[in-house]
């Protein structure tokens, strides 16, 4: 790679309210190369890739983008120049078509008039030559995630794009999917197309990268050949010390390990099929399986969010009949959504009153909240939990994924549960938050609490579980115990 | 940059201490003890809805059938209020139950059929309005007894008694909203509806009651507006709902839900009372004081939103 870099940036820093987000950052991506870029939360990825984009001026700073100074901050003008990006939230307009969502706002090129001809020809073409089968004239809103990221791919290919930022380009994918997704980077890649790629999943990084950039607060910290780091080198370099561990030592549990919930022949039509299991007190019984192989449906049976058609729960000795969240509550059991966003927290309120928000009556006489027994709860709690914030009134939407999702958690503690389920407790939260939410699961054992994690990382399953279900389309495939489990039997099963 | 935040903190009370002080000095009539009292007591019908619509704005729904209900709610005391005829609480009570029924038919439908609040309470305007007419014959219904009337036109110990009506009501929902579990949950369903049913809350419960509340309120504010002109008009009420919605939007009460407080919407209240007021001290036609009532609604939402951008 002697060639002059395809983009170039140098002593790049961009300042919010005197706070420094981006302190002289550099970073160089050739023509060809895919780049990771990582970070903890907060590390300024986002920020720079906004800057890139054209939706933010930086503060100094230069951009050289084919030899030549980048001076924009129009997002319009930079596609155009061929800088493209894939964000981690789809952008697609679901009732329109394939098509017509990759020509969205270039549709002028083809006269005056709409030529949906043209452009489905077009889209066609390209999604066979990025080997996408998918037919172009479908509405969006009947494709899976995995294909609507892939219309996104081929529309970045169609601004002949020179450069392609995908962040968390995975995030909703299979691993057959992620398997396709990487055969049309390195197509890409041999067509000279740039990627930089943000992930927080190593695995990845190391199967597809060949260089990696590393930010820590605002700060440019090194750029490495890939195959020059292994995943702890990296983590050193991230969080700026060596981790020994990723997951805390476990202490068994000593008490009496009796069984908290046991499910027996539990189905519903479509999602799962059958499935039996046990939790015993003090016990981690890891779920793991592909997208869509059934374990945030069985998870949200469960907790009452869904209904099921057949089987039973029992939980403590006593047959339960689930209709409403507030029923499982009241029963004991405690859930941790995979989509903190939409089911964890509600952003405009306080820390305090996010955590009481399931136990509220246990804090209230009558109809009256006793504020001052509620506020010594939660305070309590948020220090327990290591919650860093300004105060318990800070509001939730202001925190950290790390520390809100510490707010969903101690949300469920307070409600004394016997059984929690997790379901991707670490989704989206960075290194050294992620090492708290597992000693927490610890803590949570320790107590003799059972614990349900659900979890698409394979490390994940092997470092916390005791024991680990393996679904697989559905069905229950595998109930491994901790001296049987390796990530290969898991991955065999799931595929099953 | 502190005291910055603070003022937009308190954007809409500052804007009201403005205007109060500009029309103080352009009118002299302005700042006396009769013409304030004039404008709580003119302000209290709208000041009873708009807490009732708080509510239910809060959970990100909206009330339009306020104005009817007001309608109905008047007819159907004033029916049961004429000289001689039965104890001044009948009418009371026949006002306030029919409010709650038609609140609760609101929560009902929208809780039981998922058709957005909007629709639903449009259609409940519009069964209100027909109902009141109905019950009247289509009819003004007048000769009320001296107790009902004294309800809107009485005073204690020198105070109107809508003004005590005001300040005791107003008391309860601030405690309501602020102290107690309804209120809590109120916020939480307005702030995230799916995160509070996962969080155990019983979101239709909670839905119930702000319609219902906001259909009893509607209920006496109806028997205040009936009992004041002395007259159970079924034509009365009509745009109530929206002088209400905007007295709690320049308030601070966000119409995506979750945020909103009762003394924001007192403010609200009494700004849109004292506009009206100063422009008729000030004889400035109402049509003009239409215009200038919209601007400031307008005003007031975007001074909430660049607010909101600021915090974020």
């Amino acid at each position: 790679m002697n060639e002059s870099p395809i983009l170039q940036v140098q002593n790049l820093s961009k300042s919010f309210l005197g706070v420094k987000a981006l302190d002289n950052i550099q970073f160089d991506l050739q023509k060809g190369e895919v780049h990771a870029l990582m970070g903890e939360n907060g590390a300024g990825k986002s920020t720079f890739m906004k800057i890139l984009m054209g939706l933010l001026a930086p503060d100094s700073g230069e951009i050289i983008f084919e030899r030549k100074i980048l001076k924009s901050n129009s997002v319009h003008e930079n596609l155009l120049k061929g800088i493209s990006m894939i964000h981690q939230e789809i952008l697609v307009v679901p009732e329109l078509t394939v098509a017509q969502n990759i020509f969205l706002g270039r549709e002028a090129n083809y006269r005056n008039w709409l030529n949906d001809k043209i452009i489905n020809q077009n889209a066609q073409e390209l999604l066979d030559l990025i080997g996408v089968k998918i037919n172009a004239q479908t509405k969006i809103k009947n494709l899976s995630i995995a294909q609507m990221q892939m219309v996104e791919i081929a529309k970045a290919v169609s601004t002949n794009a020179k450069i392609i930022i995908m962040d968390e380009p995975t995030s909703a994918l299979s691993d057959l999917e992620v398997g396709m997704l990487f055969k049309i980077i390195n197509d890409l890649k041999t067509k000279g197309v740039a990627i930089i790629y943000i992930s927080h999943k190593m695995d990845e990084i190391f199967k597809i990268t060949d260089r990696i950039t590393v930010f820590r607060d605002g700060k440019y910290i090194d750029t490495k050949y890939t195959n020059e780091l292994d995943k702890n080198a990296l983590i050193a370099l991230m969080v700026g010390r060596e981790i020994g561990n990723l997951f805390p030592e476990k202490v068994n549990y000593k008490g009496e390990k009796k069984a908290i919930i046991s499910i027996k022949n539990f189905s519903k039509k479509g999602k799962f099929e059958n499935i039996n299991f046990e939790v015993h007190a003090g016990e981690v019984l890891g779920i793991a399986g592909l997208m869509g192989a059934g374990r945030t449906e069985i998870a949200r049976a469960i907790y009452g969010l869904d209904k099921y058609d057949s089987g039973e729960i029992t939980l403590k000795g006593n047959k339960i009949n689930i209709n409403s969240p507030k029923e499982a509550i009241e029963k004991g059991i405690g859930y941790v959504s995979e989509d903190r966003k939409a089911l964890g927290f509600i952003p405009a309120m306080s820390i305090n009153q996010n955590i009481s928000l399931s136990s509220l009556a246990n804090y209230s006489k009558a109809w009256f909240v006793n504020s001052t027994n509620e506020q010594e709860a939660t305070t309590q709690l948020s220090n327990d939990l290591k919650i860093k914030s300004t105060g318990i009134n800070q509001k939730v939407m202001n925190l950290s994924g790390g520390n809100q999702q510490k707010v969903v958690i101690g949300k469920v503690l307070l409600t004394s549960p016997c059984l929690v389920i997790l379901d991707e407790p670490t989704c989206g939260i960075d290194i050294g938050a992620k090492f708290e939410i597992y000693k927490l699961i610890n803590q949570l054992t320790d107590r003799g609490i059972a614990v349900i994690m659900i979890s698409s990382e394979l490390l994940e399953i092997l470092g916390m579980s005791d024991r680990v279900l393996v679904l697989s389309k559905g069905k229950q495939t595998a109930l491994l115990t901790k001296k049987e489990v390796t990530q290969e039997k898991i991955m065999q099963y799931a595929v099953e | 940059m502190f005291l910055i935040n603070r003022l937009r903190q308190y954007g809409i009370f500052v804007v009201f201490i403005i205007i109060c002080l500009i029309l103080s000095f352009i009118s002299p009539q302005f700042l006396t003890v009769s013409n304030w009292t004039i404008i709580i007591t003119q302000a209290s019908i709208n000041a009873l809805l708009a807490f009732g619509v708080t509510f239910v704005i809060i959970t990100g729904g909206i009330d339009l059938s306020l104005g009817s209900m007001v309608a109905v709610t008047g007819v159907t005391a004033a029916m049961l209020a004429h000289p001689d005829t039965y104890p001044v609480a009948l009418p009371i009570f026949a006002g306030l139950f029919s409010g709650l029924l038609m609140g609760v038919f609101n929560g009902f439908v929208i809780t039981k059929s998922k058709i957005v609040p909007f629709i639903v309470t449009l259609g409940t305007m519009t069964i209100g309005r027909g109902l009141a007419l109905i019950l009247s014959k289509g009819r003004p219904v007048s000769n009320l007894s001296n107790s009902f009337n004294f309800i809107g036109g009485g005073e204690v110990f020198g105070i109107p008694f809508p003004i005590i009506v005001l300040i005791l009501i107003f008391t309860i929902c601030s405690f309501t909203l602020k102290k107690t579990l309804l209120g809590r949950y109120i916020y939480a369903v307005g702030g995230n509806e799916q995160a509070a049913r996962a969080s155990g809350i019983n979101v239709s419960q909670v839905k119930m009651a702000v319609y219902s509340i906001s259909g009893l309120l509607a209920g006496l504010a109806g028997i205040l507006l009936t009992s004041r002109i002395t007259t159970g008009q079924p034509n009365a009420g009509a745009g109530f709902e929206l002088d209400a919605i905007a007295a709690a939007v320049i308030g601070g009460t966000s119409t995506s839900g979750g945020t909103g407080t009762m003394t924001g919407t007192l403010v609200g209240v009494l700004l849109i009372g004292v506009i009206n007021n100063g422009l008729d001290l000030l004889n400035v036609t109402s049509y003009y004081q239409q215009v200038v009532m919209g601007i400031i609604i307008i005003g007031a939402v975007v001074l909430d939103s660049w607010n909101q951008k600021s915090n974020s």
